[in-house]
């Protein structure tokens, strides 16, 4: 790709130097080169100077494509340029020979440009790389950072927590502890003993009752046992054995009644007698001493109560043993009873239930069987009988056992029930002895705690008096000091009210003494303004009368204006001084115009001419002649602008009449007079009265002028903008 | 004025020497007739004399301003004027 643009650049080179340089220009140089042959050595330059241009061009081109830099930099500091490489890029319809270049210019560009554009995307790529990451990072430190504080605070928040535990209860805490102690005790010993009490009637209600069911139990036991002896014996007759049996099933019933009563009502006592018990423990652990003859006292009832309720509960079930004999007894004889029924169905499956009723009914097999079976179950009963009788002994022995068994035990029941009961015996009596004891050691400590508070009363005594007293004295000095803060806080605003209130008055006061001179000051100003007006107005006057005057006679005497003048402005001295500076002639005789000066000028310079050489030194009529001549015959300019400065051949007379002729007509009086001064001889003797015509009028004037300007300045002055 | 001075002279010049020319040849002509027996010398004379004179008049009145004038003042005046 090199090569080609190398070759690309050597032909453009080549193309150079044969004078055809790009698309554009390059018809240009064709025309040129074509048309340029009859040419002179404009052609050469002209071919010489598009050569030179057209190589920089290419040279600019070739080394832009090689440094993308240089490009930048061209495109930048020059226009157009940049269309300029765009337009070398893009393939304009070319001749063949530069097909070669621009495919081989394209590539390496688009690569930088490419290679541009990939270093542009990477940095915005590596900026948000950066950005994201710190983001990320500030989020995570900030969560860190409340974390440990938080675990700090914690921490700071446990040690604040474990502190106060620490500290001592004060005194007064304590006593108020104390107290609320006794009250809490007192209010909960009301409620042990109201506890107690209300538990130990109803303990006591129910264990009556459970007694008075137990009992009763035993008294529907022992009546059922009564009527099953009763019912077993079989000599009754059959109507009074349903009755019997009827009255039979009552009483089971009964029983089974009052024995379900008795057993909840053993249920509910032995709950009741659990209660007790448990609020007996947990008044015993509230360990308030002065509850304890009363926890004792429900003690010992509870003990009677169980004592009673165990002895109750003893007797019914000797009694249920006793029917349980008896029961078992009916049982076997109604088993029989039942066996041997159920044989005489078998035997008679024809006869009723009722066997007592069959006596005329049955039939004589029926009989005989019925015998025959009676017979048999007799034999049975005898051989069962013998057998029983052989083991009775076994039975008996084995009942003995049995019994004794059972006694044993009973016995040990009873011997357990008894040492318990001995126990709480032994336990009550101990507790009761310690309650004494303890009583009698409260008593003591009481006496003791009394004299110690006692001690306690008479030092807390003491030092509250002491208290008392600083207090006292503190609240004093308290009192006091605010008394005088307040005092003094009076005071000042008092003094601050004076204060504000003589300022104001001084205020007020230099308010109007300002406002008294400004009126004054007013006065004196609108004063110096009329005077101002008055002077201005006279010496308007003064110039009015300056007016006055003729072509050829002097204004008024300019006496009357400035005697008015010197009225008016009798204490200024300024004015007084120019007033009086008036020259004497001015006021008595008047001033000439200038008007009349110029005019009488001319006459002066005549004459000034013709005696120019009339001097004391040539002054005979011979020398007034050549005077005469010598004016006939001086050819000079009427009017010479004068220098600035005179010089020795200026003091000419001729050139001085010339000069002040200048002046006067520019309307100078005061520069042709000065020139009129420097004439000499017989001219000086001849404009003498001009000059001094011209200087009064030069004063006069001079002097009013002032007067005016006075005049003016005092008006200004005094005169108050709108 | 003192411009009208210098045309004063001068008219007063003129004046004086036409009198003294009249006077002169009057004279001239008085003296010829009757002690010169008409000769015109004396015209002459008289009239020389009379412009001459006008001429020196004219001048000195000219020249006036310039030649300084002596006043003659005598010696005891002086003397008691400074007394």
């Amino acid at each position: 790709m090199l090569r080609v643009c190398w070759k690309g650049a050597h032909a453009a080179a080549r193309q150079c130097v044969c004078g055809k340089v790009k698309a554009h220009p390059l018809q240009h140089c064709r025309k040129y080169s074509t048309a340029g042959d009859s040419g002179s050595s404009a052609g050469k330059i002209v071919a010489a100077s598009l050569l030179s241009v057209g190589g920089g061009l290419g040279g600019a081109i070739l080394y832009a494509k090689w440094d993308p830099k240089f490009r930048a930099n061209v495109e930048k500091s020059v226009p157009y340029s940049d269309q300029l490489f765009e337009m070398a890029l893009g393939p304009p319809p070319p001749p063949l020979v530069l097909l070669q270049k621009k495919p081989g210019k394209i590539e390496p560009l688009q690569i930088f440009s490419l290679s541009e554009a990939s270093k542009e995307s990477k940095q915005p790529k590596d900026k948000a790389k950066k950005s994201d990451p710190a983001p990320v990072e500030a989020p995570a430190a900030v969560e860190e950072a409340p974390a440990p504080t938080a675990q700090t605070l914690e921490g700071e928040e446990c040690k604040d927590h474990h502190e106060p535990e620490l500290k001592e209860r004060p005194a007064e805490e304590v006593t108020a502890r104390l107290a609320q102690q006794d009250k809490a005790e007192q209010d909960a010993l009301a409620a042990l003993t109201a506890g107690l009490e209300e538990s130990l009637g109803s303990t006591a209600k129910t264990t009556l009752q459970a007694i008075g069911a137990q009992e009763a139990a035993l008294t529907a036991i022992a009546a059922h046992t009564n009527k099953l002896k009763e019912a077993m014996d079989s000599e009754t007759p059959p109507d009074e054995k349903s009755s019997q049996w009827k009255a039979l099933n009552e009483a089971l019933s009964d029983r089974t009644r009052a024995m379900e009563e008795a057993e909840e009502a053993l249920l509910k006592a032995k709950g009741e007698l659990e209660n007790l018990r448990g609020v007996i423990n947990s008044a015993k652990q509230s360990k308030i001493n002065t509850a304890r003859p009363q926890i004792l006292a429900a003690e010992e009832n509870l003990h009677s109560m169980i004592v009673d309720l165990d002895k109750v509960v003893t007797k019914v079930q000797t009694a249920q043993t006793e029917a349980k004999i008896v029961s078992q007894y009916s049982e076997l004889v109604n088993e029989a009873k039942a066996q041997f029924q159920q044989e005489l169905a078998n035997i008679t499956p024809e006869t009723q239930a009722n066997w007592k009723g069959l006596s005329g009914k049955l039939s004589a097999d029926d009989l005989t069987s019925l015998i025959a079976h009676a017979h048999r179950r007799i034999d049975q009963l005898n051989r069962e009988l013998a057998e029983q009788r052989v083991r009775e002994q076994i039975h008996i022995e084995v009942a003995l056992e049995q019994q004794k068994l059972e006694d044993q035990k009973a016995l040990e029941r009873a011997v357990v029930s008894t040492l318990e009961h001995s126990r709480e015996d032994m336990r009550l009596e101990q507790e009761k002895k310690a309650q004494e004891v303890r009583e009698v050691m409260e008593a003591e400590m009481r006496t003791q705690l009394r004299r110690q508070a006692a001690a306690h009363t008479d030092h807390l005594r003491d030092v509250l008096k002491v208290q008392e007293q600083e207090l006292r004295e503190e609240a004093q000095e308290i009192l006091n000091s605010k008394m005088m803060e307040q005092e003094t806080h009076y005071r000042r605003l008092t003094q601050e009210q004076l204060d504000t209130f003589t300022l104001d008055m001084n205020a007020a006061y230099a308010r109007l003494k300002g406002i008294e001179e400004a009126i004054d000051s007013h006065v004196i100003a609108e004063e110096e303004a009329r005077k101002a007006h008055q002077l201005w107005l006279s010496v308007e006057a003064l110039n009015y009368t300056l007016r006055s005057a003729g072509a050829d006679f002097p204004t008024e005497p300019l006496e009357g204006a400035v005697g008015v003048i010197k009225e008016n402005c009798a204490e200024n001295e300024f004015a007084q001084a120019l007033a009086t500076a008036i020259p004497e002639e001015s006021l008595s005789r008047g001033i000439y115009s200038e008007a009349s000066l110029r005019a009488r000028f001319y006459d002066i310079r005549r004459l000034a001419r013709r005696v120019a050489l009339i001097d004391e030194t040539r002054n005979s009529l011979y020398q007034y002649f050549l005077s005469y001549l010598q004016s006939v015959l001086l050819f000079e300019r009427e009017q010479v602008a004068p220098p600035a400065k005179l010089a020795p051949e200026d003091l000419d007379t001729f050139k001085l009449l010339a000069y002040a002729n200048y002046s006067i007509e520019r309307g100078d009086l005061e520069l042709a007079a000065k020139f009129v001064n420097q004439l000499r001889g017989e001219s000086q003797r001849v404009a003498q009265d001009w000059l001094k015509e011209a200087r009064l009028t030069l004063e006069t004037k001079q002097v009013i002028s002032l007067l005016s300007a006075y005049a003016n300045a005092v008006g200004l002055g005094t005169t108050q903008a709108p | 004025m003192s411009e009208k001075e210098l045309g004063q002279k001068w008219d007063h010049c003129l004046a004086d020497s036409a009198i003294k020319f009249g006077t002169g040849l009057g004279l001239g002509i008085v003296f010829s007739v009757v002690f010169f027996k008409r000769r015109t010398w004396p015209i002459v004379f008289g009239t020389g004399l009379g412009l001459g004179m006008a001429y020196s008049n004219c001048q000195n009145d000219l020249r006036s301003h310039y030649v300084l004038h002596i006043i003659y003042v005598p010696q005891q005046l002086i003397c008691c004027n400074v007394c």
